[in-house]
């Protein structure tokens, strides 16, 4: 064998190390050990020269061979004397006379049962909601106290946002309300011609663009990109205490993390909404003038008469309440990460996620007031 | 063969630029085999710079790194990766991976190196803690649940998961109350001293400088002044005599041991 020589007279056993008794080698230095056979041995000698090194690993090989033949009954000799390496694992390992022998050790694994696992999720869940609500609340008390003067504002601040936020979305958001408009026109195209309905291609790409499309993608799109931004550039100041260095500056943490992003937000996004309806209308007329050969003049007439004056605020004044929702989630999850870098992996996730389902829940919720007031 | 270089780290000719800004101009350094080195320097004297350098997380715009007497720098692939398990790091804030625990954190090299059946890997990292002198149940631990101390430990233990002969430590005992600072010089001497390790030191600590290096490099315009703890002391450059002889190193009388050393 490469690492271990053995030798038996009698009911002696003689052993010499060979070869880098490291942890590299210890797999095989494991086996070795494993197929050596012990029967009727009374004494071990060990020859511990032999090996070209002996590290921490391979002495920890060692004391575990050393506690299997004390284990047997065996009487175990270092004629070489005992290597320093294996005195010092000992000392580590038994020390105290408290430590058990490492093999005997085990794993404490958690083991939830169903039940216990659902009302512990329930709590969770239910503790998250209230916490949530408090966050909401003191984000609207600090917002007031912040408009009594515009130092508290940090306009600066929101400014940067609105750049951040806002005008570098221009170009995706552009893009993805052309491509909505293409789809939409493609759609209503093949199945309006089929009963000679072509020019109510027209109506369902200005009203649906105006009243949905285009501020609900572009709340999406932002969803993804600011809420995601907001959770992961606040949850590592998180992790590096740059929060707590904030407030124990006084700084109130809302103040200067939460209100400008939101405020800047509710700037950026009715914005950006205006430009995708700008976009998307256009975008839609060129459909309509390429698949249906209609002339421009005829789909502005035809725009005009299809929405009503309300139809464009209808779609612009929800932007600002998307706004609200998405800063809320990125900002409130970002404020959630603690200790590690996986929790701001996570509560980033969970801010996207999160600020989507409430943009939808909030668009649906607006599409049945709409309905009732007739607006 | 590698194993007969005189120096355990060398580094030659040293020039490390940031725009405009040279930070390390032609610097020299020798670390023996078997010797605590510590490194010294002002706050922005280059000190961590010069530690990246070695480490080959920064490429240097001049000069040459031989570890055991290899110019790292012209390793790749399988041998970069054998090199870098023959030393060990800490950092200066610990830097462990947070969402790992410290039994996972220990157990990383291990799992990067080395193939190993678990239960083998578990002792090995029990045995790193017991070394450490961290307690058993501080393996299930995750970083954010540890003192600082702790986290100087369970990054040393990390750091000799491979029981490498060569560690790089940068500023150990930062951060420590003196009582814990004092406790943690005393386990890199006395792993230094049972593993035979050749300890390197980025420290501003006095107390460790005059207990545990026995040579000292500082950093000084730029270039490495290099001797025995003992010689530096009475070396004329101004930085350095500010530095032993300032009010801070006053208790320590002229340059002498505490400690008798």
């Amino acid at each position: 064998m490469a690492f271990l020589e053995s030798r038996r007279e009698g009911e002696i056993l003689g052993l010499t190390l060979r070869g880098e008794w490291n942890a590299a080698s210890l797999e095989s230095i494991l086996e070795e050990q494993a197929a050596l056979d012990l029967g009727g041995v009374r004494r071990a000698r060990i020859y511990t020269r032999g090996a070209a090194r002996l590290d921490l690993a391979g002495s920890w090989a060692l004391d575990d061979l050393t506690r299997r033949l004390a284990g047997g009954e065996v009487a175990v000799e270092f004629p070489e004397g005992e290597p320093r390496s294996l005195q010092l694992v000992r000392h580590a390992l038994y020390a105290d006379a408290e430590a058990r022998p490492p093999a005997l050790r085990e794993h404490h694994h958690h083991d939830y049962d169903p039940v216990e696992m659902l009302g512990r999720t329930t709590l969770e869940r239910v503790r998250d909601a209230r916490h949530g609500l408090a966050f909401v609340g003191r984000a609207t008390v600090t917002q007031f106290l912040a408009l009594r003067h515009w130092r508290h504002l940090r306009l600066t601040s929101v400014a940067r946002h609105v750049y951040d936020t806002g005008i570098t979305a221009i170009p995706i958001v552009a893009l993805i309300a052309f491509l909505i408009s293409v789809i939409v026109a493609y759609l209503s195209a093949s199945q309006l011609r089929n009963y000679g309905a072509d020019i109510y291609v027209v109506d369902l790409i200005t009203v649906g663009v105006l009243r949905e499309l285009g501020v609900l993608l572009t709340a999406i799109i932002v969803a993804g990109r600011t809420g995601s931004s907001f959770a992961a550039e606040i949850g590592s100041m998180k992790l590096n205490d740059e929060v707590d260095a904030l407030a124990a500056t006084g700084v109130d943490v809302i103040e200067t993390l939460v209100l400008p992003r939101a405020l800047g937000l509710v700037i950026a996004l009715p914005l950006l909404t205006f430009i995708a309806d700008l976009i998307g209308l256009m975008g839609g007329a060129l459909l309509c003038q390429t698949l249906l050969d209609m002339p421009l003049q005829q789909f502005i007439t035809r725009a005009n008469e299809a929405i009503a004056p309300t139809t464009f605020w209808a779609g612009l004044i929800k932007a600002p309440v998307f706004a609200v929702l998405i800063a809320t989630a990125g900002t409130y999850r970002g404020l959630q990460v603690r200790g590690s870098s996986r929790e701001l992996g996570r509560l980033t996730t969970v801010a996207v996620v999160q600020s989507i389902f409430l943009v939808l829940l909030a668009d649906a919720l607006f599409a049945v007031l709409f309905l009732k007031i007739d607006f | 063969m590698a194993e007969e270089s005189e120096f355990a780290v060398e580094v030659r000719g040293l020039v490390n630029r940031f725009g405009r800004q040279v930070v390390h101009d032609g610097l020299d350094m020798q670390v023996r085999r078997g010797e605590v080195f510590g490194i010294l320097g002002g706050s922005g004297s280059g000190k961590s710079v010069l530690l990246h350098s070695i480490l080959g997380l920064r490429r240097p715009q001049a000069g040459q790194v031989l570890v055991d007497g290899v110019d790292m720098a012209q390793l790749h692939g399988e041998a970069l990766r054998a090199a870098k398990a023959r030393y060990g790091v800490t950092f200066q804030h610990g830097a462990l991976f947070t969402s790992l625990t410290v039994r996972e954190n220990i157990q990383l090299p291990m799992v990067e190196h080395l193939r190993l059946p678990p239960a083998a890997m578990d002792e090995l990292a029990h045995l790193k803690l017991r070394l450490v002198g961290l307690p058993e149940d501080a393996a299930g631990k995750y970083p954010s649940q540890l003192s600082g101390g702790m986290v100087k430990r369970v990054a040393l233990a990390r750091a000799l998961a491979l029981d490498p002969p060569l560690l790089f430590l940068d500023e150990p005992t930062s951060g420590l109350d003196p009582i814990s600072a004092a406790a943690f010089d005393d386990l890199i001497a006395y792993l230094q001293h049972e593993l035979e390790l050749t300890v390197v030191m980025i420290t501003h600590d006095l107390d460790t400088i005059f207990r545990i290096c026995e040579r000292v490099g500082v950093i000084v315009d730029r270039r490495m002044v290099q001797d025995t703890r003992e010689r530096i002391v009475q070396h004329p450059h101004p930085w350095i005599q500010s530095y032993f002889h300032g009010t801070r190193a006053a208790r320590f009388g002229k340059g002498a041991s505490p400690h008798g050393a």
